[in-house]
């Protein structure tokens, strides 16, 4: 007669025995997390919603295939932008040329050759400067760099690209030197063994085994590296100066699509101008750029990825 | 006689194992290079920014509002000055209250998304774009931050060029590290504890109040502060949202939708200036920001070795 009681479940969580306490905790917390998938719709929305206002002034043709970025020229305004996107890559290419070879190199010593003592002094040593503020990095660059500069190139200008690659590329050197190092670290010793068993030396073992076994984590590193090197603002704008103009000369001052957004935003402008509504143009350029990049960098390390158990 | 021959069968090219040995050399000293240029850039930035500071970071540039004047700030003039020496005051107190109301905001909004995602969220489609999103906002340039600041909370929500509006920017550009750093924290409570909880009759958001918060807040702690350091010397979101320089009074906490001014900003604006001094007068703000980045991750790190038991 006892035994048709219902068995009871003591797999449950607490999630179903609802107090209205908990139910609305419930609500809170997803609000909380709602707001990330807001802040997206919100940039998208303001964007594409200023761009417009441009667009609808200025033809995609000019915007996209103009060489000539003056929008504040009072007879004959014009909307070339990619002046501005090759200001970005010369940056870019800059920085990614200092930050790749030197990060990577960095992160094979740490993974593979340095002990663990040295290990733990030096990666948190070069994490510091990662931690450093954009603003501090565009000082350095005109303090230091660009009169470095000038003594060996003397018709080096107070603003050059030059100065401004090499001053990202230290500013993302972390960025391509830990994340590598932290796939490198996670490929099996087992693998290393194997490699030792057949003869192959330390140099052999690093670079034939070790870097093609962690190449998808290396590769998504120097993808974000470079798209934040993209979107650097404050260091750029001290350093490279706010000229657009498309030379092959890094000497010379040119002006990133970000250093272009802090002229507007630093002067001003009134809403509804022509200058105002460019911001969010080359901002939308500048999100779509950033936001192809990080895709691109999360595609890799999924598809390439090699398990380890 | 034969035997002889036997042992000398196998060929041992030693000049193939000595550049063998070279090469390996040679590649290590190019890794150990490679790893000197990023100290010696740490050494070189620290330097030339203490060195260009030296002597004009004074306790009267720590007190009193900026000036136009280059002499006002140095040292040298203070004694036959009209009106005061020039610094940073207004700046500083900016900047420690934008951070005061930017970490208000990323406690209620980081920490609350990550319980969710971590306690409450199921495995699902929406779980999944969530988490994916947060990790496309973290590599959002933060002056598109700065633009959303602008079009949204100076222009849509009318709330001007104002300390709320500069935290709540800074507050959206630093909610994803903060979810995601609490929700390792959260995810480091051993499943045990929740267990335990739900076998004493808890429910689950006592269990989360009572159990799994306790636990986890030190390193949620840990994450917020290292985010705050990031916020406080971000220029580019709050240049945007027209933070305001040479600003003579300090914004008010009790007004929040006054103007203010930031310690990066006013750097930027000193740094703009074409005169050598004011490079001098830029270092000195740099050293200032630096230092109060310094006492912040001091502080993360001090909390994370006292409460964390991992280490």
């Amino acid at each position: 007669m006892s035994t048709d009681t219902e068995p009871l479940d003591l797999s449950r969580d607490g999630n179903d025995v609802g107090t209205l306490g908990d139910t609305v905790a419930r609500y809170v917390f997803f609000a909380c997390a709602f707001v990330t998938v807001a802040t997206t719709l919100a940039i998208i929305v303001v964007l594409v919603d200023g761009a417009v206002d441009f667009f609808s002034q200025v033809s995609f043709v000019e915007y996209f295939t103009g060489t000539n970025w003056s929008p504040r020229a009072a007879d004959n305004p014009s909307f070339g932008v990619l002046p501005l996107i090759w200001g970005t890559l010369l940056i870019t290419v800059g920085s990614a040329l200092i930050a790749i070879p030197v990060g990577t190199l960095t992160a094979i010593y740490l993974s593979e050759y340095a002990s663990p003592r040295v290990r733990k002094v030096v990666k948190p040593t070069l994490e510091i400067l990662a931690g450093i503020p954009t603003i501090v990095y565009g000082f350095f660059a005109l303090s230091f760099i660009t009169p470095v500069l000038q003594t060996f190139f003397p018709g080096t200008g107070t603003f050059n690209a030059a100065s401004g690659a090499i001053v990202v590329g230290i500013m993302i050197l972390p960025m391509v030197s830990s994340l590598a190092e932290d796939a490198m670290s996670s490929v099996p010793d087992s693998l290393r063994n194997a490699a030792y068993g057949l003869g192959a030396t330390k140099f052999e073992v690093s670079t034939n085994v070790v870097l093609p076994a962690s190449l998808s984590g290396i590769l998504a590193a120097y993808i974000l590296a470079i798209s934040r090197a993209i979107g650097e603002t404050m260091a750029v704008t001290l350093a490279a100066g706010a000229l657009p103009q498309i030379t092959t000369n890094p000497l010379e001052e040119i002006q990133t699509m970000t250093a272009y957004m802090v002229e507007i935003g630093t002067g001003d402008a009134s809403v509804g101008s022509i200058g105002y509504q460019s911001l969010f143009a080359i901002g939308l350029t500048l999100f779509v750029m950033t936001f192809l990049m990080n895709v691109f960098s999360m595609w890799v390390r999924s598809r390439y990825r090699e398990e380890y158990q | 006689m034969s035997t002889e021959t036997d042992t000398t069968d196998f060929e041992f090219d030693e000049s193939a194992v000595r550049r063998k040995r070279r090469l390996g050399k040679a590649f290590l000293g190019l890794c150990v290079a490679a790893t000197m240029v990023g100290i010696v850039a740490l050494v070189a930035l620290l330097v030339d920014v203490i060195v260009e500071a030296w002597g004009w970071l004074t306790w009267e540039f720590l007190t009193y509002p900026p000036s136009q004047v280059v002499e006002h700030y140095n040292p040298a003039n203070y004694g036959d000055l009209p009106t005061g020496p020039g610094g940073m005051y207004p700046m500083i107190v900016g900047s420690i209250y934008l951070i005061v109301m930017t970490a208000v905001f990323t406690l209620v909004l980081g920490v609350g998304a990550a319980i969710y995602l971590e306690e409450y969220a199921p495995d699902n489609t929406l779980t999944r774009f969530i988490e994916a999103n947060i990790t496309n906002l973290a590599g959002v340039p933060s002056i598109v931050y700065g633009l959303l600041g602008l079009a949204v909370f100076v222009r849509a929500l009318q709330t001007g060029q104002s300390l709320i509006a500069g935290a709540l920017t800074l507050t959206l550009l630093i909610l994803p590290i903060v979810i995601v750093s609490s929700q390792e924290s959260l995810r480091a409570v051993p499943d045990s504890m929740r267990q335990a909880s739900y076998g004493a009759g808890a429910t689950k958001w006592q269990t989360i109040r009572n159990v799994v918060l306790p636990e986890a807040i030190p390193g949620i702690m840990t994450g917020i502060i290292l985010a705050l350091s990031r916020a406080i010397g971000e220029t580019a979101p709050i240049l945007m949202v027209g933070a305001a320089t040479t600003m003579f009074a300090p914004p008010q906490l009790t007004d929040p939708t006054g103007p203010f001014g930031a310690m990066p900003m006013q750097i930027f604006e000193w740094a703009k200036l074409p005169e050598d001094e004011f490079q001098h007068v830029a270092a000195a703000g740099i050293v200032v920001l630096l230092t109060i980045l310094l006492l912040m991750n001091a502080v993360a790190i001090y909390i994370r070795n006292r409460y964390d038991p991992r280490s």
